[in-house]
């Protein structure tokens, strides 16, 4: 599976694949849409307000699973040193942390229709925060230090921090008492959301993956191009 | 198999990594009266340092045949089914305010039983349902 991720082969990828991977991808996205603004019924007591849910629920997914990358192949960067590795996650930060500001914003534009308040400083919605400040730093620190191994290091450590906020971002809501629900849809017992719900936002859930996927793809590739034309360029 | 140098790297790593866990429990933890959103009533009742003139919140349920309404203010129970707590509150409640949901009242406590509040959340749970499954639920009950 790594082995199609290594440098070589993902600049083998042809852009016909990703001129393809966009067009399934806006596909799902329209269905999603389709689904989830007209065919999925209002809820019992939120009425139409819960459609934000199909754009809130995928966006925090992303966020959180981008920086769980990020986290373990920071932890891989320090110990094996793996060269690519830190390529990889690089090119990752920028979608993940587009998608934990847009989790923030339409969370806000749902808590005010809901609960009364546009934002309310409860555990789930600080280590949100906290998370978003993670992505900032992280991005910060490959754009203002020039030196790829040092950048490489504090980045690294960096993400291995953030990492531990993961776990307190998702147990905030059974942890402590907290503005925010507790989670629908979870490991061990049947999802709370009921099935003509539940589509929608899987279907929302695989199309702004795929969507978060091309985004690293494209980041990717550059990202190596510009990793060998800086190699090339000190060897001379 | 592994390398001298990637084993001292990974022990470093898991020893940091620990300490740091440690460290951010135990500041979690130390400021649990400041993470948490709201106390329960309960949680009132039990509580011997309570301060009268910090505003503070308190959540829970909103008590089936509680609410009343004058002119002037809304007035309504709290419970967390063990404990109750009165409030009285003058203003606009947000829509999905209702009996027998979740709620949070932020504001100052006149004594451990009489809540004043000048701010009123509603606290939605995890269900997400239409409608009609509400009402077949409610008649299959």
């Amino acid at each position: 599976m790594l082995k199609n991720f290594f440098p070589n082969k993902i600049l083998s990828i042809s852009n016909k694949l990703i001129t393809n991977l966009i067009i399934a991808m806006i596909l799902v996205v329209f269905l999603g849409f389709i689904y989830a603004l007209f065919i999925s019924p209002p809820d019992y007591i939120q009425g139409d307000s819960v459609r934000i849910m199909y754009v809130h629920v995928p966006s925090s997914f992303i966020a959180l699973g981008s920086f769980a990358f990020i986290g373990i192949a920071s932890i891989s960067n320090l110990i094996f040193k793996v060269k690519f590795m830190p390529l990889m996650a690089k090119s990752l930060a920028p979608v993940g942390s587009i998608f934990t500001l847009i989790s923030i914003v339409t969370g806000s534009l749902w808590g005010k229709p809901t609960w009364g308040i546009w934002w309310a400083w409860d555990a789930r919605l600080t280590s949100m925060v906290i998370l978003l400040c993670f992505y900032v730093a992280y991005i910060l620190t490959w754009k203002l230090i020039s030196s790829f191994e040092k950048a490489n290091k504090i980045s690294s450590i960096i993400g291995i921090v953030g990492l531990l906020n993961l776990p307190v971002i998702k147990y905030s809501v059974d942890w402590w008492s907290t503005l925010h629900q507790t989670s629908s849809i979870t490991l061990t017992s049947a999802p709370t959301i009921h099935y003509t719900m539940l589509v929608p936002l899987i279907i929302m859930l695989v199309g702004m993956v795929m969507y978060s996927l091309i985004i690293f793809l494209m980041k990717y590739k550059t990202e190596i191009m510009k990793f060998k034309l800086d190699k090339k360029k000190n060897n001379k | 198999m592994l390398s001298k140098k990637v084993k001292s790297r990974i022990f470093i790593l898991i020893l940091s990594l620990t300490l740091v866990t440690a460290i951010i429990f135990f500041v979690l933890k130390s400021l649990e009266e400041n993470v948490v959103y709201f106390f329960s009533p309960t949680e009132i009742h039990n509580k011997s340092d309570i301060s009268f003139n910090k505003k503070i919140r308190v959540g829970g349920l909103v008590k089936e045949n509680s609410i009343s309404k004058n002119e002037k203010s809304i007035n309504f129970i709290i419970t967390d089914l063990k404990n109750e707590i009165i409030v009285s509150y003058g203003g606009s409640v947000p829509n999905l305010f209702s009996e027998g949901k979740g709620v949070v009242a932020e504001g100052k406590l006149k004594d451990k039983k009489y809540f004043i509040a000048d701010k009123i959340l509603a606290k939605h749970d995890e269900n997400y349902m239409p409608p009609e499954v509400k009402k077949a639920l409610e008649k299959s009950n």
